[in-house]
């Protein structure tokens, strides 16, 4: 993509400088800590999985059998009760269901347990590398077939087996990921709900059986249609690092994964967050998985002309925070939205700006562009026309991930012929404009490029703000999304632990030699 | 005066519609479509568009006439606000001269609900599209419970506050989890005592003053409304109740 802004490369920098500068003392935070979703993700990339009699996950009961010892790392005694007992993972997840006390085994000597750990996580290495194997392959073999941007759509009945009807109807009629919303309310659950679900309000729950439905029920349109479909589910909530860990396993392709979405809008503690963050997106990125974080959330709380700067300030701080998780760029679905009031005069001017800033501030980054649903009514038809005009900023700029709008965004989940609606819309757009962003540069000096330096400005302003204050401080103050959550407030504080001394996690210690981080 | 739609002509009933059915695409399914709009009442109809979804559904787009009509100056309904709403700093003059206190504005999303996007537009600080937010209102001591609030420590915390009024926001509809849940926390605030002394009211984008007044609140506010709506809302009624009140004590 030609540069076509003049923004300074000088002050761009300065803005990653920043960024770095706000991520360390988190990062000092996160080394320090574990969570009792960190400790549940890490049993299940061991193995632990399934739910006793009321429901409650194996992983769940391990924790809370274990709960004084979780800052010294659990995985030791999950280990050790597998040679103790000479049980497999499925027998031993069987016991504890059946109520078999694991605080009751003592632990054996560190060298056994480690090479017992090193077995298991050589085979979670390789099904991680199986299922990435199995992407590329797909990926490449359809390689013609792929579009750009790709088509993004969303499922969301609530039960598992209609939003497989749903979701094969929108990959036949040309979408390329299928997002599966969850069910209202799991973002607040601290534990994964098991197997396949067929009751949700506004949503599916995220289950690793229902991760598996989908997943085979895309891979043979994939095959039929001779295009590979992405599955994307959600890692936010007090479950960021299960969930993520559940989708590594069942071949998930992007997950929904921004470093303060949890804090800012589903008033989750942030300690917790920014650790539950960090080993979330070790997993994705081991997994080869797409995050897609939710920098468009900020514009349905303010204003998208006033606090353009907002957005691109948080980008640069989710960026840092991938980096820390040891990400490359090709992953970092850094997210945005075109979210502007339709009566504001040159509004569509001021969102090529923004989109094109961010293309050309993250290259290499798999963007991901939201469409308008703020200034979205009952008025189906205007609303047609509003996703006409981001379908067009969004090929314009060379967005990467585009999320179709729905004509009844206002209205309700969507309707199976909505999704028909905005497929065609796009593929008519796309199609007619192909060639547009080569054709086309923005003058000199005018309303775009303008726009855009102004909003570098801002962030750089902002981005130097919460340096300064910290960025503990800085939410605390409502300096994102003028949303105020105090540093020992919201939920799953208590889940947040010191690691010990003698902490150990023989996933985490994988993880980061796989991914080269240091510490 | 008799209504009927208007496409081009006086009383001509056309409607136009769109629908999927889960059949494949093709003649036989474009008749059952035709047949399917006839059995809904209308007189004639037309598939002007039938598309493929997938081998096992299609959508149609329609036109018919109907025969059905209204008489509309029979038609019923009752706005939460009759008159047009006051400003933010007639709302805060109003309080001052008739309560010469603070109300206490109590909001939450209640139940499952997780999205805040309402509450927040009608109590934030900032509110919605140049409108602000009951948070601003000098007047008025706004407290903002936010998202998954239960039912239970919504009417616990209203009674703490003293509340004037409660403001709940229900976004997700589906299946009318709403309605369950709307109708709960009423029975909630009546069994608590809250009910008598609070008004309670409820925002929401598929929330009608009509299904509002049915479940038992005193308000129900749809899309469109700002935070001085709610407010003027707030201040009559309270005014209202009070002259009733001292007018039973006389």
């Amino acid at each position: 993509m030609r540069a076509k802004l003049g923004l300074s490369k000088a002050k761009i920098a300065q803005a990653r400088r920043r960024a770095a500068g706000i991520a360390g003392p988190v990062r000092e935070h996160i080394r320090r800590h574990t969570t009792v979703a960190v400790e549940r993700a890490t049993l299940r990339l061991l193995g632990a999985d399934g739910a006793d009699r009321d429901g409650v996950p194996v992983p769940n009961r391990v924790v809370e059998a274990l709960r004084g010892r979780v800052g010294e790392g659990l995985a030791k005694h999950y280990v050790s009760a597998l040679l103790r007992e000479g049980k497999s993972p499925a027998e031993l997840n069987a016991a504890l269901a059946e109520g078999f006390d694991i605080a009751q085994v003592p632990l054996l000597d560190q060298g056994r347990v480690a090479a017992k750990a090193a077995e298991l996580v050589r085979e979670l290495e390789s099904r991680l590398r199986a299922n990435v194997a199995h992407r590329d392959a797909q990926l490449k073999e359809f390689s013609s077939n792929a579009k750009s941007p790709m088509l993004y759509v969303i499922v969301a009945t609530g039960n598992i087996h209609e939003d497989v009807k749903q979701a094969r109807a929108a990959a036949l009629q040309g979408a390329d990921i299928v997002a599966v919303i969850r069910t209202t309310a799991q973002s607040l659950l601290d534990y994964v709900p098991y197997g396949a679900t067929t009751e949700g309000f506004g949503g599916t729950y995220a289950t690793q059986e229902n991760f598996r439905i989908m997943r085979a029920a895309l891979d043979e349109v994939s095959r039929s249609q001779r295009r590979y479909i992405r599955l994307v589910n959600y890692c936010s909530g007090l479950c960021m690092p299960e969930i993520a860990a559940m989708g590594a396993l069942e071949r998930l392709d992007m997950m929904l994964n921004d470093s303060m979405y949890g804090i800012l809008f589903r008033d989750i503690n942030m300690y917790r967050t920014f650790v539950d963050q960090n080993f979330s997106r070790m997993i994705n990125a081991a997994a080869d998985i797409i995050i897609n974080t939710g920098e468009d959330n900020y514009l349905t709380t303010s204003d998208a002309v006033e606090k353009a700067h907002t957005v691109l300030a948080s980008q640069f701080i989710n960026e840092r925070f991938a980096l820390d998780a040891g990400m490359p760029a090709r992953l970092m679905g850094l997210g945005h939205a075109f979210e502007m009031d339709p009566s504001i005069k040159n509004g569509f001017l001021l969102e090529l700006a923004q989109a094109q800033m961010a293309r050309e501030i993250f290259p290499e980054h798999p963007l991901k562009y939201m469409p308008p649903t703020k200034f979205m009514t009952g008025d189906v038809f205007k609303g047609l026309a509003m996703n006409a005009m981001f379908n067009f900023a969004s090929k314009a700029t060379g967005q990467s991930i585009h999320l179709l709008g729905m004509l009844t965004e206002a209205i309700h989940t969507p309707h199976l012929q909505d999704r028909y609606l905005a497929i065609q819309n796009a593929l008519y757009v796309m199609n007619s404009m192909a060639d547009f962003a080569d054709e086309v540069e923005f003058r000199r000096g005018g309303l775009i490029m303008r726009r855009a330096q102004q909003v570098l400005d801002e962030s750089l302003a902002l981005l130097s703000e919460v340096e300064r204050l910290g960025l503990f401080e800085a939410i605390a103050r409502g300096l994102f999304a003028e949303v105020k959550r105090p540093k020992d407030g919201g939920k799953g504080l208590d889940g947040v632990c010191e690691k010990a001394l003698g902490y150990w996690n023989p996933v985490e210690d994988w993880l980061k030699r796989r991914l080269k981080i240091a510490g | 005066m008799f209504i009927k739609p208007y496409g081009d002509t006086l009383n001509d009933g056309a409607v136009q519609l769109s629908f999927s059915l889960p059949v494949a695409c093709g003649g036989k399914a474009r008749e059952a479509a035709r047949q399917l709009v006839l059995k809904m009442g209308f007189a004639h109809c037309e598939i002007v568009h039938a598309h493929p979804l997938s081998d096992e559904f299609t959508f149609f787009v329609a036109y018919a006439k109907t025969a059905a009509g209204v008489d509309f100056e029979r038609v019923e309904y009752v706005e939460a606000l009759e008159e047009k709403s006051l400003s933010m700093d007639e709302v805060n003059a109003f309080i001052k001269a008739e309560f010469k206190r603070k109300l206490v504005v109590v909001g939450a999303c209640t139940g499952f609900d997780a999205h805040t996007v309402g509450i927040d537009a009608i109590m934030n600080m900032k509110g919605y599209n140049h409108h602000f937010g009951l948070e601003r209102y000098p007047m008025i001591e706004a407290f903002n419970l936010g998202a998954q609030v239960p039912n239970e420590k919504l009417v616990e915390r209203a009674r703490e506050l003293e509340a004037d009024a409660v403001l709940i926001s229900q976004v997700v509809t589906q299946k009318d989890t709403h309605v369950q849940n709307l109708t709960r926390l009423i029975e909630l605030a009546e069994a608590d005592g809250l009910r008598s002394h609070c008004l309670m009211i409820v925002g929401g984008p598929r929330i009608g003053n009509k299904l509002a007044r049915e479940l038992g609140f005193d308000a129900g506010f749809g899309s469109g409304t700002y935070a001085e709506d709610v407010a003027t809302f707030i201040v009559k009624k309270l005014k209202e109740r009070r002259t009733a009140g001292s007018r039973r004590k006389q």
